[in-house]
């Protein structure tokens, strides 16, 4: 009781007691499902594969072993995917996110001539989908199936992006834009020197929303170059990896590999090899975007956020 | 008051200028050169990648041959949609997008609005922020990260749905959960809560922290007790940003999502499964009955734009707050 009446904090009633004990049993509740899974997968991981057959493995590993990670990594296919994985991440969010910051501070300028042309042309989109078909065949018309740039070129821009950036930088106090223009400045000097460095939270923001996109994307991979094995992704490949084994309970499909000089046989299962690489491409997202959350909070709304 | 971001809105906010003259618009052009260096391109981009494909729907009307020039193609009129209409399996799909919709957009609300408030009455800023950070750590999740977390604990052998629900007793044996179609709908809506309640909350939890503040003190004067501050002054309170995302949403009725469908799809749950975009993937990619799927794809468009509308103009009348 004493630890629920600290995370109470101040109260007046017995009515506020009861609400306040109840919330923060909810709470934790609810961090217990959205951890759970997590932990679950990290600790089965970690866990020797065959031990994890018998079931019944918590939160912790039972049998500790790093084999199914060793079993990942030895594997060149998934380096391979990890770096295609590593490079449309990169790259599309460096491309992505100029992209939008130089349509998003046009049609910030309020004398730019095309301004509203722009910003409808923008929008209409999100509503006006031409559909997986129409997109596929252009995609194969321009030659972008079974190409690295299926990646980046066709997802550049999105329109949700633009909107984000724009109205952050709508809060730029138009003097420094004035006083530059006296100066001489002309638009990309203004955009480099003013616009840019002033909405470093919001390029922030717009850089995570890319780069988790392109990261977890595995839908392109799929419909465009899953031929490919150059080309795969490592969502990719855990997508492989979960309709592999769907189906078969965990105990078949076992596979015995030696391991090391030893001689020590060390096996792995489909459900051990899925767990190591669940946490491996889960968390370098799971460490960034705790750093981001003020931000990302912010990109979310316009208008007087108090705190 | 916190918005949520809404591009269409945008749209209003950039008015009309008077018009140009011909000359008038050319001198200006000249004059703010860098600005149409700064789009051109990218309007480029957007019409070869977001206008360009949209001629691909005459392919609805024809019998589309691939190999065939577009004045070689043979139309046909309104055929595949009458098609799709008279076609058992896609009424049944139908169904399945527009529930699987509805239960995530019910869901999706009644959840984040539930979170929000709750959030907002902890009084433990720590404890408050830490809750916050790990609810927003599944929206980061690929689907088939998620996908792969939900089939383990869903698994009949060592899941822990099934563990806890046979160890108190609610049910006897464990049960096929991805095995029986009519749990389907429930599976996806609980997948989509589990990843994004923590997401959607954000916004609301924005709008009530905008809310005056003096409205509580005088409620608290009157003696409110909690419940009746968040019924009659929070939840008021954020109806403004509700009825915004309600109107966004509803334009993307026929959207249910298509990757937790896919990935947790399986030949024994495929009938309840299966949603329009999944038809369109497999008519289209799978069988390269290019013309059927374009068909159901625009079906699909042209419905989410007249959703779109409607809700707009029925908001509008109804005095609420509009997109546009």
């Amino acid at each position: 009781m004493d630890f629920l009446r600290k995370l109470a904090g101040k109260r007046r009633g017995i009515d506020d007691l009861v609400f306040d004990s109840v919330n923060i049993v909810l709470m934790i509740l609810l961090v217990i499902v959205m951890l759970y899974p997590m932990l679950n997968t990290l600790a089965i991981s970690f866990n020797e594969a065959t031990d994890t057959v018998r079931g019944g493995i918590g939160i912790f590993p039972r049998s500790f072993t790093t084999y199914n990670y060793a079993h990942v990594f030895e594997n060149a296919q998934i380096l391979r995917a990890g770096l295609t994985s590593i490079l449309r991440t990169v790259i599309g969010t460096a491309t992505g996110v100029f992209a939008s910051a130089c349509v998003a501070y046009a049609i910030s300028r309020e004398h730019f001539v095309l301004r509203r042309f722009t910003t409808l042309a923008f929008v209409l989109t999100m509503y006006m989908n031409p559909g997986l078909i129409p997109t596929y065949l252009l995609h194969r018309d321009l030659g972008l199936i079974g190409s690295f740039w299926i990646y980046i070129i066709p997802s550049l821009i999105g329109v949700f992006n633009i909107i984000v950036i724009r109205s952050f930088m709508d809060n730029v106090p138009k003097s420094l834009f004035e006083s530059a223009q006296m100066d001489g400045a002309g638009e990309f000097v203004q955009f480099f020197k003013i616009a840019l460095p002033l909405s470093i939270p919001v390029i922030a923001t717009v850089s995570l929303f890319i780069a988790v996109g392109q990261w977890n994307q595995w839908f392109d991979v799929f419909i465009y170059n899953s031929s490919i094995p150059e080309l795969s992704t490592l969502q990719y490949e855990l997508m492989k990896v979960l309709s592999s084994s769907a189906f078969q309970s965990s105990g078949d499909a076992q596979s015995q590999i030696q391991a090391g000089a030893a001689g020590i046989v060390e096996t792995v299962t489909p459900q051990s090899v899925r767990a190591a690489m669940t946490i491996v491409v889960s968390v370098p997202i799971i460490c960034v975007y705790p750093f981001l959350q003020k931000y990302f909070v912010k990109g979310l709304t316009i208008g007087g956020v108090k705190g | 008051m916190a918005q949520p971001v809404n591009p269409l809105a945008e749209v209003g906010k950039s008015k009309k200028g008077k018009r140009l003259s011909p000359k008038e618009f050319f001198r200006k052009c000249r004059e703010q050169k860098e600005l149409l260096w700064m789009t051109i391109p990218f309007l480029i981009w957007l019409f070869i990648f977001k206008y360009l494909p949209l001629t691909g729907w005459t392919m609805a009307f024809q019998n589309f041959r691939p190999a065939l020039s577009t004045f070689e193609q043979e139309w046909v009129g309104f055929e595949h949609f009458q098609f799709l209409f008279k076609d058992a399996r896609f009424l049944e799909i139908l169904r399945n997008t527009l529930a699987m919709s509805f239960i995530n957009l019910i869901l999706g609300f009644v959840t984040a609005i539930a979170l929000a408030i709750l959030l907002n009455e902890i009084r433990n800023l720590a404890f408050k922020r830490v809750v916050q950070t790990i609810s927003y750590m599944p929206h980061f999740l690929s689907w088939v990260v998620v996908a792969g977390l939900v089939a383990t604990a869903l698994s009949i052998e060592d899941g822990i749905i099934n563990t806890l629900l046979v160890g108190v007793g609610i049910i006897d044996e464990p049960i096929v959960w991805l095995g029986v179609g009519k749990y389907f709908w429930g599976i996806i809506g609980a997948s989509d809560v589990w990843k994004n309640v923590g997401w959607n909350s954000i916004i609301y939890l924005a709008a009530i922290t905008s809310i005056d503040q003096e409205q509580y003190e005088a409620a608290e004067i009157d003696g409110a007790t909690r419940l009746q501050k968040i019924r009659y002054i929070t939840l008021p309170g954020i109806r403004p940003v509700f009825i915004i995302l309600l109107i966004m949403n509803i334009g993307y009725v026929l959207e249910s999502g298509f990757e937790a469908q896919y990935l947790l799809m399986n030949p024994l749950n495929r009938d309840f499964a299966e949603n329009l975009d999944i038809f369109v993937l497999r008519y289209g990619i799978s069988m390269a009955n290019f013309s059927l799927a374009t068909a159901a794809g625009m079906f699909k468009t042209v419905v989410s734009i007249i959703f779109l509308f409607t809700a707009n103009k029925i908001a509008g009348k109804l005095g609420e707050s509009r997109l546009f």
